[in-house]
């Protein structure tokens, strides 16, 4: 019996291996496919909404490190995105700080945040983690709330876009689109080397069984908190980006919904694959676009549209279609 | 001077008010394999964990190679060359067998903080990795994944990655739990080929397995020893007949 089941798991490993060769030529043509749809888009589209796509496919590509790599679920992700929108708009504004300058600073201070959240939030599993996360991304919405900085109910209103560098001026709607789709398509890189390094190797262990990992001496919490502020920079990139795309932060950027909108989106586009979290957040940003004019039965669509994934394809838009194609990874 | 390569001294576990391992002291000799048995609820797998850090101790101490481990994290002691194996079967289902074991050997590079690398520099383990899977008989599987594989097949994909640190110390819990007839040969033989130059303590319920591998046997009963030595001692000795052999017999019977 047992030699049966071993030949049929031989045979099936040579044509893993072709299977994964594949794999890699189609991530090729995807990425292909992905850099060109960015480059022409704006002629299309109208470009601030396709910059607003960009700027929620960042957040899920940097909450799917999280949850499709390191197996942990953060409900507070809406605290990274909001807070940098905050931190951004008020470097920029306030102090008159130069756009790229006020960006990655204040991706900086959401990586901090991520470091004060997350080691409080990976001491425990599970729900109880994203409990803990849920709870502390509550305490920041109410921070963006009450502190006199943040414009409370109004938001943070009128941040100036400025010129790049001292010289290209992002006023200009094509200037500001390439600035933003640069900015995308180095998150989306950095996040796809952070996957595809000795140390995303070991994350996908943790993911895959946490107390082996920890057995076989990799520290797992530490493996787990650098993932998580890692998560946390990229996502308040994302947020910050936007702020300076709509030159306003607000409440809605920090809300819990916003943290279970990426959620939303990465699942509904494959967790823990590499282009799904761009598709989901396509997906449920040109839904919410589209369906404006409904109103509020924009939610009941999305939460349909949400079942529906749960109840028949699982493994996310992108996942089925590795599935169907055969290929492990896309 | 006696050659123990682990020592524990008046090991107690207690939880709340239940005492699950009480003042245990064990001495395991090194190079020998050395089996812990006793019924269901013995704490066989709590006395487990405290050796391996899953659990702290209450009281006691753990003393390796003679130096005291009791302080030690879980994390730690596979640096120190201590791993352990669990009851059920510790792979890593979404990941080929040679990345399995590749996690292993990847320690040795100490680059596994470094995420801004390309992960193209592990590929220099592969040839190793392929070596530890063709020793335990899975040659043919490395690029299969782990959750694919024969469930026999799985423990010793655990057992190649467990070798891939060069323990000087194995602790397998119940390796050959949940295992058919054929399979419990297979890996109780592995169990032997690869004890060589090594300790090993394991968790075994099979009294076989236990008959043929081990050169020592613990017998723990409600957290106590009962009875120590080799086989043919232990399994005459009239208490563990009672305690161990007793329930065993009821359980057959059930």
């Amino acid at each position: 019996m047992n030699n049966t089941l071993d030949e049929v798991a031989e045979f099936s490993d040579s044509g893993q291996q072709k299977s994964d060769s594949r794999s890699r030529m189609a991530q090729g043509l995807l990425f292909v496919i992905l850099t060109i749809a960015v480059l022409v888009a704006p002629f299309f589209l109208y470009p601030v909404f396709v910059m607003q796509l960009l700027c929620f496919a960042l957040f899920a590509l940097a909450f799917n490190l999280l949850i499709g790599f390191t197996g942990l679920l953060s409900f507070g992700h809406a605290a990274f995105f909001g807070g940098a929108a905050y931190f951004a708009g008020h470097m920029i504004k306030v102090w008159g700080f130069p756009p790229l300058l006020g960006l990655i600073l204040a991706a900086l201070g959401a990586g901090v945040l991520g470091l004060v959240i997350g080691s409080l939030a990976i001491r425990r599993q599970g729900i109880y983690f994203a409990m803990i996360t849920l709870a502390l991304a509550q305490i920041v919405y109410f921070f963006a709330l009450q502190l006199p900085f943040t414009g409370g109910e109004n938001g943070l209103q009128g941040i100036p876009r400025g010129h790049l560098l001292g010289v290209i001026d992002l006023n200009d709607p094509l200037a500001m689109y390439y600035f933003v789709a640069a900015i995308f398509m180095a998150g989306f890189l950095i996040i796809y080397r952070i996957i595809h390094s000795p140390f995303g190797q070991v994350l996908q262990a943790v993911r895959e069984n946490e107390p082996r990992a920890l057995s076989l001496g990799y520290n797992v919490d530490r493996f787990k908190l650098m993932a998580f502020v890692m998560s946390a920079t990229l996502a308040g990139l994302a947020g910050a980006t936007k702020a300076l795309v709509f030159q306003f932060a607000s409440l809605t950027d920090a809300h819990w919904q916003m943290s279970g909108e990426v959620i939303l989106m990465t699942l509904l586009g494959g967790m823990g694959t590499i282009f799904g979290p761009i598709v989901g957040a396509v997906t449920i940003v040109t839904l919410q676009h589209e369906l404006s004019s409904i109103g509020s039965w924009v939610q009941v669509v999305i939460g349909a549209t949400f079942v529906v994934a749960v109840l028949l394809f699982r493994r996310g838009i992108i996942g089925e279609l590795a599935r169907i194609l055969r290929l492990p990874s896309l | 001077m006696s050659d123990f390569i682990l020592e524990t001294t008046g090991l107690t576990k207690s939880f709340g008010g239940f005492v699950a391992v009480k003042d245990v002291n064990l001495q395991v000799e090194r190079g020998t394999i050395h089996a812990l048995i006793g019924p269901n609820g013995a704490g066989k797998t709590t006395f487990f964990n405290l050796l391996t850090k899953f659990l702290k101790p209450t009281s006691g101490q753990i003393l390796f190679n003679g130096q005291d481990m009791t302080g030690w994290e879980a994390a730690e002691i596979a640096n120190h060359g201590i791993v352990r194996s669990f009851q059920i079967s510790a792979v890593f289902p979404h990941l080929t067998a040679l990345e399995n074991v590749r996690l292993a050997l990847q320690k040795r590079l100490n680059v596994s903080y470094q995420f801004w690398r390309s992960n193209k520099i592990l590929s220099s383990l592969d040839e190793e990795a392929v070596a530890r899977l063709d020793q335990v008989g899975l040659k043919g599987f490395a690029h299969l994944k782990a959750v694919e594989l024969p469930y026999g097949r799985k423990r010793a994909l655990e057992i190649a990655t467990t070798l891939g640190l060069e323990p000087e110390l194995m602790l397998l819990d119940e390796p050959t739990q949940g295992m058919g007839a054929e399979d419990v040969g297979q890996v109780s033989d592995l169990i032997k080929s690869v004890s060589a130059g090594r300790t090993i303590i394991m968790v075994e319920h099979n009294l076989g397995v236990v008959a043929k591998l081990a050169d020592r046997i613990t017998v723990l009963n409600r957290g106590e020893v009962l009875a120590e030595g080799v086989y043919e001692e232990v399994s005459k000795n009239p208490a563990v007949m009672e305690a161990y052999m007793g329930v065993k017999a009821e359980e057959a019977d059930a």
